[in-house]
């Protein structure tokens, strides 16, 4: 177990390095100065400019920066924004927002996805099942921008049920319709996983077995069949959830949430390359510890299979 | 990390199972076609695809109105029997609007697909079929690509080459589609590793080794027709996720821009009209919503006719 958890820190090294790289070079490559219009309608003495690019290493080669980005971020230091800020601190400050968002919207997949999967798949072909198909497919078929401009146009500006905007120190409430709305397609999808891998092993010998035992009917469902059908469910929930810190840019946007997808949004903005790699390799991080948290799981849903 | 986070959209999917069936009465694929003829989903998709490649190729069938024609005195104006659909904020007709904004994301949707399923099955055909150090590499460069959050991808992308006014229809279309394909090309690969996996080390593969058929002929026609199916089916389902994904980009103003008619810049332009003036927002969304519909609709009984296990 221990060696596994090792071996597979090791293997996220490569992607940690590659997927930073990636987003580097791409960084690098955006058009536009990042000095223009910092020193107001003057262009910026020839002494500031020349500071300021040995400061944030803008003149050296592409490779050459990396590593010197890569040598600071070894020791936790993930640079200051052009403006002088630590990304480190702007970052806590933003991803405590994300990750509550993202929090809310994963127990609402996790919880409504697969109740409304488990009802869906014990009466496959049934009024209920037909009923969570086509609102899961309703779901997956409308953008999340429009699902989110109606939902805060409806229950926030003419039902007042929700606040409309959530202000810069949000609590759990001020984020609870856009983690609903976040968490929504990824529902459709869980409920559907969930659905699908029901029915089929429903199917299994092992659940024949169970039911000629005498065993009740809420123990083979729930207890023989759900704990086997809910590793891909897992595994999609698990991917998901790196998604949803990454993927709510656009639900943060209609908000107005200041957390990690508008800073990195607006730092693309306003090309300010630092702050964008800084943001995404901790993205990348989260994604991949979560990938190896999912697998871990598998033992413990599957005792079949061992990590050993 | 596990092969599943690719397939993973798909809900499972059908296995190479056609070839073990292939010499039965009814060979899998005839079954498959006649489950399909009476599945009611699929006729519908497939008449709700036929429609939108139709709009997205003579979109003058559908309106006479010139969806450039702006008629300022009528912004914002109610559907009306002279313009079905209202007018928005520019008094362009909504419906002429719509029905011209089907191209933009049927070409993004299709053109997508094509260019993620032929370097995704090409990827992946040869990291499985080679194996070795070439497997590892291309399976650590996919898990590269699948830990880039998708969206902030396709921003970074986009950002990286910008569009303005003068950016022709043609080059903006073609930048969207490859910020999607770049993205989007690493789960097909898995998927497509994971099928040719699965038929390699069948007896008929084996068979035309041992004839000492060359490799590119044992792919071509022992290989890809047997594992091409969990392939083809995600490419569909993916096609209405391309086509949704165009949109999210327009709508945070960095897909495709005006003078482009495209539904995603038609919602994201509506949406601060929203409690004034609905319509605008709501007929785009409902077009843009059927089309992601038809595709996914059509992927999924394709995939259920395929499924022995499903019936």
């Amino acid at each position: 177990m221990t060696k596994y958890v090792i071996r597979r820190l090791l293997q996220m090294i490569p992607v940690v390095i590659g997927s930073t790289f990636l987003i580097f070079a791409m960084v690098f490559a955006l058009p536009g100065d990042p000095l223009r219009g910092k020193c107001g309608e003057r262009p910026c003495p020839p002494a500031f400019v020349a500071e300021f690019r040995a400061q944030h290493n803008l003149d050296d080669p592409l490779f050459l920066r990396y590593f010197k980005y890569l040598g600071d971020l070894l020791h936790g230091d993930l640079g200051t924004t052009y403006q002088g800020l630590n990304i480190l601190d702007e970052l806590q400050k933003r991803y405590v927002v994300t990750v509550k968002l993202a929090v809310i919207a994963m127990l609402f997949e996790a919880l409504i996805g697969v109740l409304a999967g488990v009802l869906a798949g014990i009466r496959k072909g049934k009024f209920i099942d037909n009923l969570v198909l086509v609102t899961t497919l309703v779901v997956i078929s409308i953008p999340t921008f429009v699902i989110g401009s109606v939902s805060q146009t409806v229950f926030g500006v003419k039902l007042h049920w929700f606040p409309v905007t959530v202000k810069s120190n949000p609590g759990w409430y001020d984020l609870l319709l856009p983690g609903l709305v976040l968490g929504s397609l990824s529902l459709a999808y869980a409920a559907r996983l969930t659905r699908t891998n029901l029915a089929e092993n429903l199917r299994a010998d092992y659940v024949r077995t169970a039911v000629a035992k005498g065993l009740s009917r809420s123990r083979v469902i729930g207890v023989h069949t759900l704990r086997n059908s809910l590793i891909p469910v897992v595994t999609f929930l698990g991917a998901d959830f790196g998604g949803l810190l990454g993927g709510a840019i656009i639900t943060e946007r209609i908000f107005n949430i200041r957390g990690v997808g508008g800073y990195i949004f607006q730092s693309i903005h306003s090309r300010d390359g630092t702050a964008v790699v800084g943001a995404v390799t901790m993205l990348v991080i989260v994604y991949l510890l979560m990938n190896l948290i999912v697998d871990l799981l598998y033992g413990v849903l599957d005792p079949r299979i061992s990590h050993d | 990390m596990t092969d599943q986070t690719g397939v993973i959209v798909a809900e499972g999917t059908t296995g190479p199972e056609a070839a073990e069936t292939v010499g039965q009465a009814q060979s899998l694929t005839q079954e498959a076609w006649r489950e399909l003829r009476r599945n009611p989903l699929f006729v519908i998709s497939l008449i709700l695809i036929t429609v939108f490649i139709v709009m997205a190729i003579f979109p003058s069938l559908f309106t006479n109105a010139d969806p450039n024609k702006a008629i300022l005195k009528l912004s914002n104006s109610a559907p009306s029997k002279d313009a079905w659909f209202g007018r928005d904020l520019q008094g362009y007709d909504v419906l002429a609007r719509t029905v011209y904004g089907a191209r933009a994301s049927i070409i993004v949707g299709i053109m997508t697909t094509l260019v993620t399923g032929f370097l995704g099955v090409l990827i992946g055909t040869i990291a499985a079929y080679y194996g070795g150090i070439l497997d590892t590499l291309v399976m650590r460069l996919t898990d590269i690509f699948f830990a880039i959050p998708f969206l902030l991808g396709g921003i970074l992308f986009m950002s990286t080459f910008p569009n303005d006014v003068n950016s022709s229809y043609w080059s903006v279309v073609g930048k969207v589609v490859l910020a999607l394909s770049i993205l989007g090309w690493p789960s097909i690969a898995r998927l497509m590793r994971g099928a040719v996996l699965q038929v390699k080390p069948n007896d008929y593969v084996q068979a035309a080794r041992a004839l000492g058929a060359s490799p590119w002929r044992i792919i071509r026609s022992h290989i890809l027709p047997n594992a091409m199916a969990p392939v083809m089916v995600v490419s569909m389902i993916n096609l209405g996720a391309y086509i949704a994904a165009e949109a999210s980009l327009s709508f945070l103003g960095i897909g495709l821009v005006p003078p482009a008619i495209s539904w995603g810049v038609a919602i994201s332009d509506s949406l601060n009209l929203i409690r004034t003036a609905p319509w605008i927002l709501i007929f785009p969304s409902i077009f843009l919503s059927l089309a992601v519909l038809a595709f996914i609709m059509l992927g999924d009984a394709v995939r259920d006719a395929f499924d022995p296990k499903g019936r």
